[in-house]
This record gives C-alpha cells, structure tokens and sequence, in this order.
C-alpha cells in the first residue's frame, strides 16, 4: 500500500469539507472493500476520509412506513437489528448472508451501495422495495441510483447518509452464491408492495435491474406456475470463469421461482 | 503522515506513532511481537488473521491500525492465563481440532465471537449448522473441519453451561 493521510472527522460537513479540499480523497466506512483495493494498488488516494466516527450515519429507526438505516451500520447489525427483523424480514435475511461473519462485523450498507458491486446483495433489496437512497446533498431514489458497472449517481465526494426502505413482511430474496466469496452470482428479490410485485435481480448483469415480464406475471397469478414459462434473455448478462451469461440467465427463473415458493 | 493511536491489546494500553497504511495485524506482529494472529492469504479470504475487536471477529488483514484508533484488540495471546487455556483453546486440544494450526488462532477467535454474540442475544447453544456458518470466512486446509466443529461445540457448551 502506498502511503495516504487518515482523517476521522466527527461530522458530515467535515467529511465532505476535507474532501473538496483534497485532490484525491476517498472515504472509508467498513474498508472491507477498500483495504484490499488499496493494497492491490487500484486504487491511490493521497486522502483517506473514515465516516466511522460520524454518529449521525449510525443507527436504524422506524420513520412513518419506512426503516431507516443510517450509511455506516453493518451488515450484522441489520441482521440481527429488532426494528428491521419485524419490518422487512427479507432484508434482515439477506444482509446475514453476506460473505461471512467477519465481513458482515465491519462491512455496511452505505460502503455497499456506494461500491455497487455487481456481484453485491443489497442492490436487489434496494430496487425491489423501492427505497430512497439519502445523501448529504439529495435523496435518490432507487430507480435512478444504479447506472452502469460499478458506477451509480452519486456525484464526486457526495455521501450516503442513510437508506429508507418502506416497509415490507411479503418478501424474500434468493441467491446462488459463489462458493468462495459469497457473493451473488445471481441474486432475486421479490417483494409484494403496495405498487404490486416487485423482482430484482443481482449479479446477474452489470448492475441491479428489475424483471418486468415476471413482475406482470406475477401481479395476474402469485406462483411458481406463471413465471415458469417465460424465458429470461441471456442478452447483456454477465459472463466470467464462475458461470456463463446463459447460465445465470437460467439461475434467474430458478431463484424467482424459490422466491415464489418461499413466500407462497 | 504518522497518527497517533492508542488501543487496548489483550487488557494493556497501547499507544503509538504508526502511518495510516499500516495494517492491524502487521503492527500486532511487527510492533507488538504477538505473533500468534496469523496471515495466511492477506486478501481477507482466509480469516488465519481473525481476532476480537470491540468483542467482534473481524480480519486484521484488511483492517488498518487507525480504524482501530479507542478499540479494544483481543488476540489468540489474550485468551489463557500463565496456567489454565481458554475453555475454546481446551476444546480444540481435546478434540484434536487442529494439525499444523495455522488456522487455529483465527478459528478459535470466530468461535468465541460466535459463542459470545449468542450468549448476549440469549439464543443458547448453536447447532453444527449454526457453528459452519459461523466459520465460513475461515479456511483450514488440514482437518477438513470436523473436528473444528467438535471443538467449537465442546468450547461453545463450557463456555455457557460451566464445566461439563
Ligand atoms: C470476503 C468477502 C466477501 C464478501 N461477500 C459479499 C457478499 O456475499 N455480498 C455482498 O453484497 N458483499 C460482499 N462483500 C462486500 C462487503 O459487503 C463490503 O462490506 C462492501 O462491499 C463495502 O462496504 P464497506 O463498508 O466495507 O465499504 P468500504 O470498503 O469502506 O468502501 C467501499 C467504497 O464505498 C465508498 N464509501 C463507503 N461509504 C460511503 C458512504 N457512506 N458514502 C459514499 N461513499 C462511501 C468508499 O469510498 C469506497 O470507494 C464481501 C467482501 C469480502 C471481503
Ligand atoms: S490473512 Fe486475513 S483473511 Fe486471510
Ligand atoms: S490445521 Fe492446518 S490449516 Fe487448519
């Protein structure tokens, strides 16, 4: 690792402050992702900007029909959080399934969407409920969040300061893991939500996107039966040494169909 | 840039100079001597680096000292007393739970964070389903696991129950 400046700043304002004023800066929440970009050299930021000392990205609370989570809570936490468990049981499933025990003690939300790793959870959780993404300047919602491969909207040093997901107990989300990391090689979430049923996928394609023919199928008739006939285009999917973009295409319906079945 | 951090390693104050690039588990072993936290794979896969932060498993491989800045660091050396192991330590010994072990710090250590978030939540004694779950993130590549879990179990169950 080359070396960087470390600040902690006790305050948003502050964290966004030494950003612009750094030529090159990045944050740090979990580093679970970071660290190791440092360490292979991907990534040299003359500026590290840690947010784990800001108590106001902390935290879950109930907000009117929606769970709000602050950025820098861990995936462990939201786990095993009572608020969420109650609220959206599927997302407090999903969060305990990723990567391993020590990642999830240092691994967050916010670091996650920020990241939007392809390959990553949340962003099925996060289209398929339609959750607000919040930041220090905006709040973005989940349909314009994720753009392209590892890119979303956020703007230049702009921070994530906490998700709000509507609340939602007729949900689940189903991934094939790859066996190593854990990571989704393909991942879907479906939700019945007060706009009707929601199918996310992960994983599967450069970013996260929504599955509309199953969505309008599954609006006719919940079941296993209405999607089992449509076939998914393996067109613009993901193809590497883990699974063919064929494949994960295949592993779409399968998911979809235990998604079904888990809430039926 | 060097910052000045101060953490508590196995109950002792530490306080320290180090630059920002600096990994925990490099200044555990270099700065420290407490060369018991092992690093096997370094690209956090492997969890032969896992040890208590704050009482959470976590890899100190792919943590830097300063996130560790007013954190409280328990390794593989802050667990036995001059005489008695640890009740996990014991288990492993009794249940042939190692064989060059070099994983078995960073396994040790995920157990007792196991056993310990179970014993604040109230939820008992894991199931071997429960006990693999909570390994995924560590790698052995002698035991093929078995005896881990047997080890993790017996630890799990003197831990919350006493001897016995
Ligand atoms: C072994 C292993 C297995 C994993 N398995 C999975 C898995 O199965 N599923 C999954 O989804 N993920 C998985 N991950 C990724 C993990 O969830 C990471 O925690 C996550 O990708 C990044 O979160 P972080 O808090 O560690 O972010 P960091 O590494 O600290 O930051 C990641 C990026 O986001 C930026 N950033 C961080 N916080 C914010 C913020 N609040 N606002 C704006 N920008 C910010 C940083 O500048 C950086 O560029 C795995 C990671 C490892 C190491
Ligand atoms: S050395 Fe840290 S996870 Fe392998
Ligand atoms: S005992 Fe050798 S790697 Fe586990």
């Amino acid at each position: 690792m080359y070396k960087f400046n470390f600040a902690s700043p006790a305050t948003i304002d502050d964290a966004a402050a030494q950003f612009e004023a750094s030529d090159d800066a990045t944050y740090i929440s979990g580093g679970m992702t970071l660290v190791p970009t440092l360490k292979q050299r991907l990534a040299m930021p003359s500026d590290v900007i840690d947010l784990s000392k800001i108590a106001s990205l902390k935290g879950i609370s109930l907000d009117g029909d929606m769970v709000k989570i602050g950025a820098m809570t861990t995936h462990a936490q939201i786990a095993s959080d009572g608020l969420v468990v109650a609220n959206i049981p599927a997302l407090a499933e999903l969060a305990g399934g990723i990567g391993d025990a020590s990642v999830r003690n240092r691994g967050t939300i916010g670091g996650s969407l920020a990241n939007s790793d392809p390959a990553a959870d949340y962003p099925a959780a996060v289209l398929a409920l339609g959750a607000e993404i919040h930041t220090n300047k905006r709040t973005i919602a989940a349909a314009d969040y994720f753009v392209e491969l590892f890119e979303t909207a956020l703007d230049e040093g702009e921070i994530i300061t906490s998700i709000s997901f509507p609340v939602c107990k007729v949900a689940n989300y189903q991934k094939f893991s790859n066996p190593a990391s854990r990571y989704a090689i393909a991942g879907v979430f479906i939700a019945k939500t007060s706009a009707g049923v929601r199918v996310a996928v992960t994983g599967a394609g450069p970013y996260a996107f929504r599955q509309n023919e199953m969505e309008a199928a599954l609006d006719g008739d919940f079941s296993a039966k209405s999607i089992d006939g449509i076939t998914v285009s393996d067109d613009g999917l993901n193809e590497d040494i883990h699974a063919s973009a064929s494949y994960r295409a295949n592993l779409i319906k399968v998911l979809a169909i235990r998604a079904v079945e888990a809430i039926s | 840039m060097a910052n000045n951090v101060s953490l508590s390693v196995n109950g002792k104050s530490v306080s320290a100079s180090v630059e920002a690039n600096v990994l925990l588990v490099d200044f555990l072993r270099d700065n420290l001597g407490l060369t018991g936290t092992n690093i096997a794979c370094d690209t956090s896969q492997c969890g032969s680096c896992t040890l208590l932060l704050d009482g959470l498993p976590v890899k100190s491989c792919s943590l830097l000292v300063v996130q560790a800045d007013g954190c409280d660091v328990i390794t593989i050396e802050g667990l036995a007393s001059e005489t008695v192991l640890h009740p996990m330590q014991q288990a492993f010994q009794d249940n042939h739970g190692l064989q060059c072990g070099f994983c078995t710090p960073g396994m040790v250590m995920a157990g007792i964070g196991m056993v310990e978030r179970r014993r604040a939540a109230g939820s008992g004694l894991p199931s071997d389903e429960e006990i693999r779950s909570a390994l995924e993130g560590n790698i052995c590549r002698c035991t093929g696991y078995h005896n881990i879990v047997k080890s993790v179990a017996q630890g799990a169950k003197t831990m919350l129950q006493g001897e016995g």
